[in-house]
């Protein structure tokens, strides 16, 4: 697999400025509603500690909470199913839609099977999949992944959503307004609902006690999925599980608190049992989760709740955009999840952060995000698939940084260097840092120079 | 069961992170909030909810023919209010589609976050509280609990089949963040704080 350049990537975003800025903006919103909400709780850090402690019980007994979780559904009317990847997961959808004849499928947003690929899948087999989340129906029509996994089209601005819709829903061309397109959306999407024979949601939450799940949007377009067609399929990945239906109120206070700034989503829904006359089949997929439990010091991603925190607060991310990580997941939490599904292809992203912890500070599961991220670079340089160009500058930087009298006299060199090189010698290829930005002006003398002449006089 | 299955727990019991750490108890925290009611219809309109000042005694048939003038079908899952289109005779939850106002009692309601809750029991058909155009609640300021930790406690939660907790209309912001109401389900949720007949 070829390692993918996340730097390049984010340039082409950059490049244009004005969805560079709105992007950046949106986000920085976002998290900023969503310090409010978290202010408002006093409780707020314990319900973080209380979070982070149930998800890392719960994984601790993963084996026994996923037994309760199935006998309990099963009980409850219920087909369960298990996938150990990908492709297990996709098949047995397949065969579950087409045992009942099923043509025309609704699904609500899954980040599950977006890592899955399923839509192209299923779709080469003749099933319809129509996405009904607003921003997921745009990414499909405009066939692209999400770039963030709550806000899918967050890097679009609505220009851009109108040449989708004109291009796919036949809207008026050039017409921008968002009620509009909101609206198109709206009237093309209810008669899939109507006519679908299934429909298919994820899952926030996977509640052991009950065998139920609770799906959280803000549309309500899963509970349309889930209560019209006669078949409902929900691919749950085996991370997703809570003990008992009371840890639901932390976990239900934190997610739409911290992913949107909102108390809560508008709608929290929680299905237990098939409806009247429906069958209502569950699919745990593992898919590289249980051998991540078996990290030591990556296991804590699993503890995981998608909110998309980190990822509005992150500098990095706001300003090159979710698809420039080329992974389902993006943002700092696809940085620490990504690798454990490809290494080398994915070795660049635990770079693309400047390791400032605020990714850690916002999530309400408490994951060491920015640790981990230092953590997978040292894996990544271990396993030797650093790019030659970081290799062979750290080589040197760390003999550097070993050496006080060589580093010194490189210091006061390097002052020189700046005033006096030419540019070309300061801005080029091997220097990305000179690349989007001036390097800034040398102070006139160090700081041990400086510290000689103050303080050791005394 | 499937061969599947006892590879994924097999892996999954293998990889167990240890020490395991104990379940934590979680408390209600409860802060002295006396007004139930306030706070819930502030919480329920910061996302988008209608509250409408009840009387006592006013006629609900009258109140919601004011209120939706243009409304056609009117599907009614409380006694109070009439309707024309009886939950009983739907077959398929796809009838509903042309349902303009339907009426619901939730069974109780979170104050912290201004949500409803209702379930198949309240519902009667599912599809009745997306596939209506607009949707009244009808809410006894009784049945109001504090937040979310106690309404996660109440005894109906783990035994219902499907259950919601809904917090105004249906809604995204997923062009530019441009708030939009309706996106896909109800486009309105008014809620009218009646007490349940004794």
């Amino acid at each position: 697999m070829r390692r993918l350049d996340h730097a390049e990537a984010a340039s082409r975003f950059i490049a244009d400025e004005k969805h560079e800025a709105f992007h950046d903006a949106r986000l920085w919103d976002l998290r900023k509603k969503r310090d409010r909400e978290a202010h408002g709780i006093p409780e707020w850090e314990e319900l973080r500690r209380l979070a982070s402690e149930i998800k890392e019980h719960t994984l601790a007994h993963l084996a026994d909470y996923l037994e309760e979780f199935e006998r309990n559904a099963v009980k409850n009317g219920v087909t369960v199913h298990w996938a150990r990847d990908a492709a297990e997961h996709n098949q047995i959808v397949f065969d579950i839609l087409s045992a009942k004849a099923a043509k025309t499928l609704v699904k609500s947003k899954s980040m599950l099977t977006e890592e899955c690929d399923m839509r192209p899948f299923l779709e080469r087999r003749g099933i319809e999949v129509i996405e009904t989340d607003l921003g997921e129906r745009i990414q499909q029509l405009d066939d692209e992944p999400p770039s963030h996994i709550v806000v899918p089209a967050v890097h679009k601005l609505r220009g851009d959503v109108a040449t989708v819709f004109a291009r796919t829903l036949g809207t008026e061309a050039g017409n921008e307004d968002v009620n509009y397109l909101a609206e198109s959306q709206r009237r093309t999407t209810r008669p899939y609902f109507l006519r679908a024979e299934a429909g298919m949601t994820g899952a926030n939450f996977a509640i052991a006690e009950t065998g139920g799940f609770v799906v959280c949007t803000n549309e309500g377009n899963a509970d349309l999925s889930a209560s019209l067609p006669k078949l409902h399929i929900a691919s749950i990945g085996i991370e997703k599980l809570i003990p008992r239906v009371e840890h639901l109120g932390v976990f239900i206070r934190l997610l739409s608190r911290s992913a949107l700034g909102s108390p809560i989503t508008q709608y929290t829904s929680h299905f237990r049992t098939p409806r009247a006359g429906a069958e209502l089949h569950i699919v745990l997929v593992d898919n590289g989760r249980s051998a991540r439990l078996g990290m030591a010091d990556f296991w804590y991603s699993l503890k995981c709740i998608r909110c998309g925190a980190c990822m509005n607060t992150c500098p990095v991310y706001r300003r090159s955009g979710g698809l420039s990580y080329g992974a389902t997941y993006s943002g700092p939490i696809g940085v620490i999840i990504d690798p454990t599904f490809d290494i080398r292809k994915y070795s660049n992203l635990p770079f693309a952060s400047t390791l400032n912890g605020s990714c850690t500070s916002v999530c309400p599961v408490k994951i060491d995000i920015h640790d981990q991220i230092y953590k997978w670079r040292r894996v990544i340089a271990e396993r030797n698939q650093l790019p030659f160009v970081k290799k062979a500058t750290m080589k040197a930087a760390g003999r550097l940084f070993g050496n006080p009298k060589l580093y010194r006299a490189a210091l006061s060199a390097t002052g020189t260097a700046i005033e006096d090189l030419p540019r070309f010698a300061i801005y080029n290829w091997f220097n990305p840092w000179g690349r989007q930005r001036e390097v800034p002006q040398p102070p006139r003398k160090t700081f041990r120079q400086w510290y000689i002449e103050n303080r050791t006089k005394r | 069961m499937s061969a599947s299955r006892d590879m994924i727990l097999a892996a999954v019991r293998a990889n167990a992170p240890r020490p395991a750490i104990p379940m934590p108890q979680v408390p209600t925290f409860d802060h002295d909030s006396p007004a139930l009611l306030d706070r819930f219809r502030s919480g329920f309109e910061l996302l988008g909810g209608t509250f409408v000042d009840y009387v006592p005694g006013s006629d609900l048939n009258a109140m919601i023919a004011e209120r939706f003038p243009r409304a056609k079908v009117i599907c009614s899952a409380v006694p109070e209010v009439t309707g024309n289109r009886n939950l009983r005779d739907v077959k398929e939850p796809a009838e509903l589609d042309d349902v303009d106002v339907a009426v619901v009692r939730p069974a109780f309601a979170v104050a912290e976050t201004g949500s409803i809750w209702l379930s198949e029991t309240e519902l009667g058909v599912n599809a009745l509280g997306y596939l209506a155009q607009h949707l009244v609640a009808l809410l006894d300021p009784a049945d109001i609990v504090a937040n979310l930790h106690h309404a996660y406690r109440d005894p109906r939660f783990p035994t219902a089949g499907y259950a919601v907790l809904m917090t105004g209309p249906s809604a995204t912001a997923d062009i530019e963040g441009v708030l939009i109401r309706g996106a896909q389900g109800i486009r309105s949720l008014t809620l009218l704080p009646v007490p349940r007949a004794p």
